[in-house]
C-alpha cells in the first residue's frame, strides 16, 4: 500500500506539486492523468525519491520512504519510463538482472529470474539474453525496461509514460501484455500517463492532476459518470467522442461530427 | 648509408629509451592524477570549475617556459628540504623535465573525463538511479564505462602532446630525442635533427597506436586484442623503468658530467674537455648537452653537473649582478674568481685564453659610415636588431642599450644559428653577434666597436663544481692544463669548422686534442 500525504515540491516560488494526498491499495492500478505540467510526474519520482520532496510523507506498506537510504528503497520499487534508459555496454540479461546483482543474489538465481522474466515479457530467452540493446526495436526495449523493473519481485511498480514513444499496434500489445503481467503478479502499481484511452484501459482508479493539484480520484466509472468539475468532463469527454466518430465511421456515415 | 647518418642512429637507443622512460612516466602519473580528479569533481560543480580552470591555466604556460621554471622551483624545494630534512632534491634532469611533463598531460585526460561522464545520457544516469545504485556504483558499473572511450580518446591525445613536448627536456638537462633536435639545429646537422623528428614521431604514433588497440579491445570484447596490445605497453614501461632504476641503482662510480649551453662553440668545448679528463685523468666523463644558460650555472652550484665552459662577462652580469665595465680583462677574470669561490663553492679551472663576447655587427653595405656602437645611436630608431632568446632580457643589453641611447625600430629574438644570416640577407639591420663566431667573417659582418666600454669582457673559463675540486684533484689539474689552449682565432675556426664545414664537433674536438697532443 502505498500513501502519499500532503506531498507538495517547489522550485523556489514555483509549486509543481501542491498537497496532494492519496492512497493506492495493494495490488491496485492507480492511473496519474494530466497535462504537460500538471505535476504527475513529479509526483511519481517523489514516491521512489528520484525527486526529494519540499514537504509531505510518502509510506509504502506504513514505512516512511524518507527513513531509508534512497538506493534501498528503488531497488525495492521497480521504476519504467518513456526513455526507457536501457544500459548499452549490457546485454540483456546484464540489463534485467541489474538489481538483483545489486541486491546481491547468486548467479544462478539472477539466471532463472532473467529467463522467466523475458519469458514473461514475450521475449524469447534464447535470442535475446546476450544481445545488446541497440540490436533491439523500441517496442523489444521497453519489454526489457519493464522486465528490469520487475526484476527484484518488488511489491510496487512505478512507470511514467512507459508506452507514449512507441508506436499504436505495439503499444496496443505492450498494455494487453501488463494486464497479463498484472493477472500473475499481485504488485501495486502507480501509472502516469497523459493519454486518456490509456488510463481508462488500464487503470482500477485514475487521479487527475491540473496545475500540481490533485482534481479528482476514482474508478474510471466514476470519473465518466460524475466529472468533478468541467476539466475533468473535458478529459473525459474526448475519448467518447472519438469513439463515437470512429464507429459512425465504421458504419459509412459521413464523418460530419469529426 | 651516410657516414653522418649512421653517427646519429648510433646514439638513438640511449635517446630513445631516455624519451620512452619520461614520456611513459609522464603520462602514466598524468593518468592516475587526472581521472581521479576528474572523476571526483564530476558530482561537484564549484571543484570542477577550479580544478579545470588551473589545469587550463597550466596549459597555457609556454611548454618550454613550463619545463624551465620547474628548475628554480625544484632548487628552492632542494634548498629548503636540503635545511629541514637533510637530503636535497635533483633541481635538473628527470625530475624538472618529468614534472612538467606531467602537468602538461593533466589537462586532455582531465577535460575528457569530466566530458565523458557529463556526456552520459541523462536517461541512462536515471535508469542507474532508479535500479538502485549507489553514487559508487552509478559512476563504476555505467558512468565510467560508458565515458571510457572519450577518457581514451584524452589519454591519447596527451600520449601525442607529451611525447612531442618531451623533446623540450633537453634544455633543463634530461636527455630525450630533443638532444637531436637542438644539437642538430645548433650545429647545421639535418641527420641529427631528421633523426629525433622521425624517432619523435615514430614513437607517437607507436603508443598512440598502442593505446587505441587497447581500448579497441577493450570495447569490443576482443580479448587477443587486449592482451596484446596491453603486453605491449607493459613491456615498453617494464624496460623504461627497469633502465631508469638500473640507472639510479646500479650507478657505480659517478662519471663527472659535463654540461654544455645550447650552441656551436659548447658542444665543441665540452667534447674537448671531455676528452681532456679522459686523457690526464682516466676518469669516466658524461656530457649533458644542451642546457639552457643559468640552468647550467644552477646545476653546476647544486651538483648535478661538475664543470662546462662559461663566460667571465655573463657570470659578472647574470649571476653577480654587476653593471660596471672594468676595462681590463684580468679584473674581471680575477673578480669573477673571487666572487664564486666565496659565493658558490665553484673553482675556475682554467682561462682558455679567448673571449667569446657579445658584438654588434652589421652588413658592411648597410653599416655605411657606422663604425662604433655610438655612430649607431642616432640612426638606431630607423633600424632592425636580431639577437638570440636571451640577450634582450640579459643586464648586458640594458647596460648597453643605456650607454648608447639605443632604441631600435624592431627587436627580433631568434635561434643564434639563423641570426647571421638574417643580417647577411639583410633582413635585419643589426644582429648581436659572438665574437668568436665564424659566420662574422665568413658573411664579412663589420663589428661594431663598443667605444664607450659597455660590454663586459667574456673570458671563456671553465667551471669545476665544488665535487670535483674536493673529490678530483687529478681531474682539477687536467682542466688546469687547457689554461690558455685556445685562443680566439682558433676557435673561430673550430666554430666555422662545424657550422660552415658541416664537420661534428667530437671530430673538431678530436683534432685540437690530437694538435694538444703529448702537452699534458
Amino acid at each position: 500500500m502505498i500513501d502519499l500525504r500532503q506531498l507538495t515540491k517547489r522550485y523556489g516560488d514555483r509549486v509543481v506539486v501542491d498537497a496532494v494526498s492519496l492512497t493506492v491499495a495493494r495490488g491496485e492500478l492507480l492511473v496519474l492523468l494530466g497535462g504537460s505540467g500538471s505535476g504527475k510526474t513529479t509526483t511519481l519520482k517523489m514516491i521512489n525519491r528520484l525527486i526529494e520532496p519540499s514537504a509531505g510523507h510518502v509510506r509504502i506498506d506504513g514505512a516512511d520512504v524518507a527513513s531509508m537510504a534512497p538506493y534501498e528503497l528503488r531497488r525495492r520499487v521497480g521504476y519504467a519510463f518513456q526513455q526507457i534508459g536501457l544500459f548499452p555496454h549490457l546485454t540483456i540479461a546484464q540489463n534485467v538482472g541489474i538489481t538483483p546483482r545489486l541486491l546481491g543474489w547468486s548467479i544462478d538465481r539472477i539466471d532463472r529470474r532473467v529467463d522467466e522474466l523475458l519469458e514473461l515479457v514475450e521475449l524469447d530467452p534464447a535470442t535475446f539474453r546476450d544481445r545488446r540493446p541497440t540490436e533491439l526495436s523500441g517496442g523489444q526495449q521497453q519489454r526489457v525496461g519493464v522486465a528490469r523493473a520487475l526484476a527484484a519481485e518488488p511489491a510496487v511498480l512505478l512507470f511514467d509514460e512507459p508506452f507514449g514513444a512507441l508506436d499504436p499496434l505495439t503499444r496496443d500489445r505492450l498494455q494487453q501484455s501488463l494486464r497479463a503481467i498484472r493477472a500473475r503478479l499481485a504488485v501495486t502499481i502507480v501509472f502516469v500517463t497523459h493519454d486518456m484511452v490509456e488510463a481508462l484501459l488500464l487503470g482500477d482508479r485514475i487521479a487527475v492532476m491540473r496545475d500540481g493539484h490533485l482534481v479528482q480520484i476514482g474508478t474510471p466509472a466514476e470519473l465518466l459518470r460524475a466529472p468533478a468539475g468541467e476539466y475533468v468532463a473535458q478529459l473525459m469527454e474526448t475519448p467518447l467522442r472519438h469513439g463515437r466518430t470512429v464507429e459512425a465511421l465504421a458504419r459509412g456515415e459521413a464523418a460530419a461530427t469529426r | 648509408m651516410s657516414e653522418a647518418l649512421r653517427a646519429q642512429l648510433a646514439l638513438l637507443p640511449a635517446y630513445l629509451t631516455a624519451h620512452l622512460q619520461l614520456t611513459l612516466t609522464a603520462l602514466l602519473l598524468g593518468t592516475a592524477i587526472s581521472v581521479p580528479a576528474g572523476l571526483w569533481v564530476t558530482r561537484r560543480p564549484v571543484a570542477e570549475r577550479l580544478v579545470l580552470g588551473v589545469a587550463s591555466l597550466l596549459q597555457t604556460i609556454p611548454s618550454l617556459a613550463l619545463l624551465a621554471i620547474m628548475v628554480p622551483a625544484l632548487a628552492a624545494l632542494g634548498r629548503a628540504t636540503t635545511t629541514s630534512l637533510g637530503f636535497g632534491v635533483p633541481s635538473i634532469g628527470f625530475l624538472p623535465a618529468l614534472i612538467g611533463l606531467t602537468l602538461y598531460s593533466i589537462l586532455p585526460i582531465l577535460r575528457n573525463t569530466v566530458a565523458g561522464v557529463a556526456g552520459v545520457d541523462p536517461a541512462i544516469v536515471e535508469a542507474a538511479r532508479a535500479v538502485g545504485m549507489t553514487d559508487r556504483q552509478r559512476l563504476r558499473l555505467v558512468e565510467l564505462p560508458l565515458a571510457l572511450p572519450v577518457i581514451v580518446a584524452g589519454i591519447r591525445t596527451s600520449t601525442v602532446w607529451v611525447v612531442g613536448l618531451a623533446t623540450l627536456s633537453t634544455p633543463v638537462g634530461a636527455p630525450s630525442l630533443g638532444n637531436y633536435i637542438f644539437s642538430g639545429l645548433q650545429t647545421r646537422n639535418l641527420a641529427a635533427v631528421l633523426v629525433g623528428c622521425a624517432a619523435a614521431a615514430a614513437l607517437a604514433l607507436l603508443l598512440d597506436g598502442l593505446v587505441h588497440a587497447l581500448e579497441v579491445g577493450v570495447r569490443s570484447g576482443r580479448r587477443a586484442l587486449v592482451v596484446t596490445a596491453a603486453a605491449a605497453l607493459a613491456a615498453l614501461a617494464l624496460y623504461a623503468t627497469a633502465t631508469l632504476a638500473g640507472g639510479a641503482l646500479g650507478r657505480g662510480p659517478r662519471p663527472i658530467s659535463i654540461g654544455s649551453k645550447t650552441f656551436t662553440e659548447q658542444y665543441i668545448l665540452s667534447a674537448i674537455v671531455a676528452g681532456r679528463l679522459g686523457a690526464a685523468s682516466g676518469a669516466a666523463a658524461e656530457i649533458v648537452p644542451s642546457l639552457g644558460s643559468t640552468v647550467a650555472f644552477d646545476a653546476l652550484r647544486n651538483g648535478t653537473i661538475d664543470c662546462y665552459v662559461d663566460y667571465t662577462g655573463t657570470i659578472w652580469a647574470t649571476v653577480m649582478h654587476r653593471t660596471d665595465v672594468p676595462a681590463e680583462r684580468g679584473a674581471v677574470l680575477a673578480e669573477v674568481t673571487r666572487y664564486l669561490r666565496e659565493h658558490d663553492g665553484i673553482t675556475v679551472a682554467s682561462a682558455l685564453g679567448f673571449e667569446n663576447a657579445y658584438a654588434l655587427v652589421m652588413r658592411d653595405d648597410r653599416a655605411g659610415a657606422i663604425r662604433r656602437i655610438s655612430d649607431l645611436t642616432a640612426r638606431a630608431p630607423s633600424l632592425t636588431i636580431a639577437s638570440d632568446y636571451e640577450f634582450f632580457s640579459r643586464p648586458e643589453w640594458a647596460a648597453l642599450s643605456r650607454a648608447y641611447g639605443l632604441r631600435f625600430a624592431a627587436q627580433r629574438s631568434m635561434d643564434p644559428s639563423l641570426m647571421y644570416e638574417a643580417v647577411a640577407a639583410g633582413d635585419v639591420d643589426v644582429a648581436s653577434a659572438f665574437s668568436t663566431d665564424g659566420r662574422i667573417a665568413a658573411f664579412a659582418l663589420r663589428v661594431l666597436e663598443d667605444d664607450r666600454s659597455a660590454i663586459p669582457p667574456y673570458d671563456a673559463i671553465i667551471l669545476a663544481g665544488p665535487r670535483l675540486a674536493r673529490d678530483e684533484p687529478r681531474a682539477l689539474a687536467a682542466l688546469a692544463t687547457l689554461s690558455g689552449t685556445i685562443d680566439a682565432a682558433s676557435m673561430r675556426r673550430m666554430n666555422a669548422a662545424v657550422d660552415r664545414e658541416g664537420r661534428s664537433p667530437d671530430a673538431v674536438a678530436g683534432d685540437f686534442l690530437a694538435g694538444l697532443g703529448g702537452a699534458r
